[in-house]
C-alpha cells in the first residue's frame, strides 16, 4: 500500500452527489464515469484515485482493502452487515426510505396483527428478516434483484421491502407504503487499516468532507 | 460431490508454503522460549460449557464447531480461541504462586470465518503473562510482539495501543442497560458517530461529550494530551490515560500509536489493548491485552495479559524463507556417495536421492542444486533441468 488513496464510488446518483464533497476536500475525478467506460478514474490529485463499482459492492471493497474509502448507502451496509470497516461520517446524500409496501387495500395491520405469514419480496433480505422478526411476524422472504414493485402485482408476494424516495413508481403501480423501517442515506465508510496507517493522508479528507456536508 | 472438494474456507498447505509456515513457527517459538515463555498443548476439543463459559456477547458461541461426545452424552467444542483453554492450564492445573508466562501454537477452528479473507482454520500462535497486575507485564507483552514480527521480517508499521478502562469509566454508574451498551460498543468499534449520538441521548452531558470524543482521539502520543483535555477528569480515565503514557514513554524505540475506541475484547479485556499492523495487511495482524478476571471461572483469580496471531495469515505477508533447495544427488550405484550425502545431510543440507528415469522433473521436489563427480571428487553445482 504506497501513499495513494482509493476511493469506491458507485455510478449515478450517489457519484452526482458525492463530487461537491470531494471537491470541498479538493479532489475532482478527471472523467464522468457515465461517458467513460474506465473503471479506474484519476483525479485532479496524483495520489487519489476513484474505482467505480456496483453500490452493493462498495463495503466489500473497502473491507478487503482494494479502496481505503468509499461511500455507501445505509441500506447496502446493513445488508453487508458493516463489521470490519469505520462509518465515521453521514453523507446526508442520497436520501430515501426503507419502506414496507402493499397492494392498495390490503390490509396490512390487520395482516400483522394476526401474525400471519406474509410472502415479502426484498432485495434487502436481512433487513426485511431483522424487521419482521422484531415485530413478531412470521415471512417467507423472496429475493429479487429488481422490479420489486412487480411481485404483489404478479401475486409473487404479498408485501415489499424497498427503497422509496419519491414514491412515484409505486404510486404508478398501485402500491402504498405502510410502514417505513428506517431512514436512509449515504456513509463515508473506510477500511480500519487505512485510516490507521495513512492518517495523515485520510483524516484531512474526511474532515474537509466533514465540513462540506449538508 | 467431488472427492476432492473441501469445505469453504478450508484449505490445504501446499509445500512451499507448509515450509514457510513451519519455518516461522518454529522461529517464533524459539524466540518465546528464549524470552524464558513455557510451551503447552492443550487439547483440540473439551466440553462446550467449559469453552463457551463466560462468552458474554454470544460471538464466540456463534463461531464454535459443536458435536455430541458419544462416551458422555454432553456436548463437546472444537476450540475457537485457546486462549481460555491456556488461562485455564495456569488457573487450574500449574497453580503456581508467582509469574507464569506460557506459549502455545495450534489449528483452531471457526464455524464463521472471522471475515471475508479468514480461514475457517487459523493457526492460532501466542503468548501470555499470568500473575503480574503491574504494568510491566503489559510492555513485555508488547515488546515480546514486536520481536515476534521482526522474526517474521515482517516489522510493525504501528502498534495501537488503547483501554477499556476509558469506555468503563464514562458508562460507569450510568445505569446503561446491557442492550444499549452492546448498541454503544458497537458503534465505537466502527466509529459510527451518527449512531453514537443517537445512542448517547440523555446520558449526562460531560459523559456524552467523552464518548463522542473517542472515535476521533486516534493517532499518535498527541492522542493522549488531546483526551486528557477532551475527557472527563474522572480517576480510572486519569489512571488509564497515566497506564498509556508510561508505556509510550517506556517504548519509544516501537512504532507506538493510540486508538481509544478500540474495544475489540471489551467483553474479557480489562486494561490496556494493542494491536500490531503492517505494511500491505488490510486488518490488523496481532491482537493482544489485559484480561485480568480470566481465571476466576477456573477457580483462582489471576492478572494476565498477552498476544496471538494468525500464523497462517502472518505467513503470506512475512518475506521471511526458508532455507536454500535441496541437493540432487545420482541413486548410489557409486557406494562412495553415500559418505558425501551423510556428510551434507549432517550439516544441514537436504539431499534427495534420485530415483532412476526421473529425469527433468526434480526441480519441482524442491531441488535447485545436484551432487555431482567430476574428477574423481563430489562437487555440486546448479541443477540443470535435464
Amino acid at each position: 500500500m504506497s501513499a495513494m488513496i482509493t476511493i469506491a464510488l458507485s455510478k449515478g446518483r450517489i457519484f452526482e452527489e458525492t463530487l461537491p464533497l470531494l471537491a470541498a476536500a479538493g479532489i475532482v475525478p478527471n472523467e464522468n464515469p457515465e461517458q467513460s467506460r474506465k473503471l479506474i478514474i484519476g483525479t485532479n490529485r496524483a495520489d487519489v484515485r476513484v474505482v467505480i463499482v456496483r453500490a452493493s459492492d462498495v463495503p466489500t471493497y473497502v473491507q478487503y482493502g482494494a479502496a481505503d474509502l468509499g461511500i455507501a448507502g445505509k441500506d447496502v451496509l446493513i445488508e453487508h452487515g458493516g463489521a470490519a470497516l469505520y462509518q465515521p461520517l453521514d453523507l446526508k446524500i442520497a436520501k430515501c426510505r426503507m419502506c414496507v409496501a402493499t397492494p392498495a387495500g390490503f390490509d396490512y395491520a390487520a395482516a400483522v396483527r394476526r401474525g400471519a405469514r406474509l410472502r415479502v419480496a426484498s432485495k434487502y433480505i436481512n433487513t426485511a428478516r431483522e424487521h419482521f422478526a422484531a415485530k413478531g411476524v412470521h415471512v417467507d422472504l423472496i429475493k429479487l434483484y429488481g422490479s420489486m414493485e412487480l411481485a404483489p402485482l404478479a401475486g409473487l408476494a404479498d408485501a415489499i421491502v424497498d427503497l422509496v424516495s419519491s414514491g412515484g413508481t409505486l404510486k404508478a403501480n398501485n402500491l402504498v407504503e405502510v410502514e417505513e423501517i428506517m431512514q436512509i442515506s449515504s456513509r463515508l465508510v473506510v477500511n480500519q487499516a487505512s485510516l490507521k496507517m495513512k492518517r495523515g493522508l485520510l483524516q484531512p479528507v474526511l474532515d474537509a468532507i466533514e465540513g462540506a456536508i449538508q | 460431490m467431488h472427492a476432492w472438494l473441501l469445505p469453504e474456507a478450508i484449505e490445504d498447505l501446499l509445500p512451499a508454503e507448509a515450509a514457510q509456515v513451519e519455518f516461522l513457527r518454529r522461529r517464533l517459538l524459539d524466540d518465546f522460549l528464549r524470552h524464558g515463555y513455557q510451551l503447552v498443548a492443550p487439547p483440540l476439543l473439551e466440553f462446550a460449557d467449559a469453552l463457551l463459559e463466560g462468552d458474554a456477547g454470544g460471538d464466540l458461541s456463534l463461531r464454535t464447531f459443536k458435536l455430541v461426545d458419544q462416551l458422555s452424552g454432553r456436548t463437546l467444542a472444537l476450540r475457537a480461541d485457546m486462549t481460555p483453554q491456556v488461562a485455564r492450564i495456569d488457573a487450574h492445573l500449574l497453580n503456581r504462586p508467582g509469574v507464569t508466562r506460557l506459549c502455545y501454537c495450534g489449528s483452531v477452528l471457526h464455524a464463521r470465518p472471522a471475515d471475508l479473507l479468514a480461514t475457517r482454520e487459523p493457526l492460532q500462535m501466542g503468548a501470555e503473562i499470568y500473575g503480574h497486575a503491574g504494568l510491566e507485564a503489559d510492555h513485555e507483552a508488547i515488546r515480546l510482539l514486536a520481536s515476534a514480527l521482526r522474526q517474521a521480517d515482517l516489522p510493525p508499521s504501528r502498534i495501537d495501543l488503547g483501554h477499556v478502562g476509558i469506555f468503563r469509566a464514562l458508562i460507569d454508574g450510568l445505569a446503561v442497560p446491557a442492550d444499549r451498551e452492546r448498541a454503544l460498543f458497537d458503534a465505537l468499534q466502527t466509529k459510527d458517530i451518527p449512531a453514537l449520538r443517537e445512542l448517547t441521548q440523555g446520558l449526562p452531558e460531560d459523559r456524552r461529550a467523552g464518548l463522542l470524543a473517542l472515535p476521533g482521539l486516534y493517532g499518535g502520543i498527541e492522542v493522549l494530551s488531546g483526551a486528557a483535555a477532551r475527557l472527563p477528569t474522572l480517576p480510572a480515565i486519569s489512571a488509564a490515560l497515566g497506564d498509556l503514557l508510561r508505556l509510550a514513554t517506556e517504548m519509544a524505540d516501537l512504532p507506538l500509536s493510540f486508538d481509544l475506541a478500540d474495544l475489540r475484547g471489551y467483553h474479557y479485556h480489562t486494561g490496556v489493548v494493542f494491536a500490531a499492523y503492517c505494511a500491505n495487511s488490510p486488518a490488523s495482524v496481532a491482537l493482544g491485552g489485559r484480561y485480568d478476571a480470566s481465571g476466576v471461572r477456573y477457580g483462582r483469580a489471576r492478572s494476565a495479559t498477552g498476544f496471538s496471531l494468525d500464523l497462517r495469515a502472518l505467513t503470506r505477508l512475512s518475506a521471511a524463507a526458508p532455507m536454500p533447495g535441496a541437493i540432487l544427488a545420482p541413486w548410489p550405484e557409486d557406494v562412495s556417495v553415500h559418505g558425501e550425502i551423510e556428510r551434507l545431510r549432517a550439516q544441514g543440507e537436504t539431499v534427495v536421492t534420485a530415483l532412476p528415469g526421473h529425469a527433468g522433473t526434480w526441480r519441482e521436489a524442491g531441488c535447485d542444486r545436484q551432487l555431482v563427480l567430476r574428477d574423481g571428487k563430489w562437487i555440486i553445482e546448479a541443477l540443470l533441468d535435464n
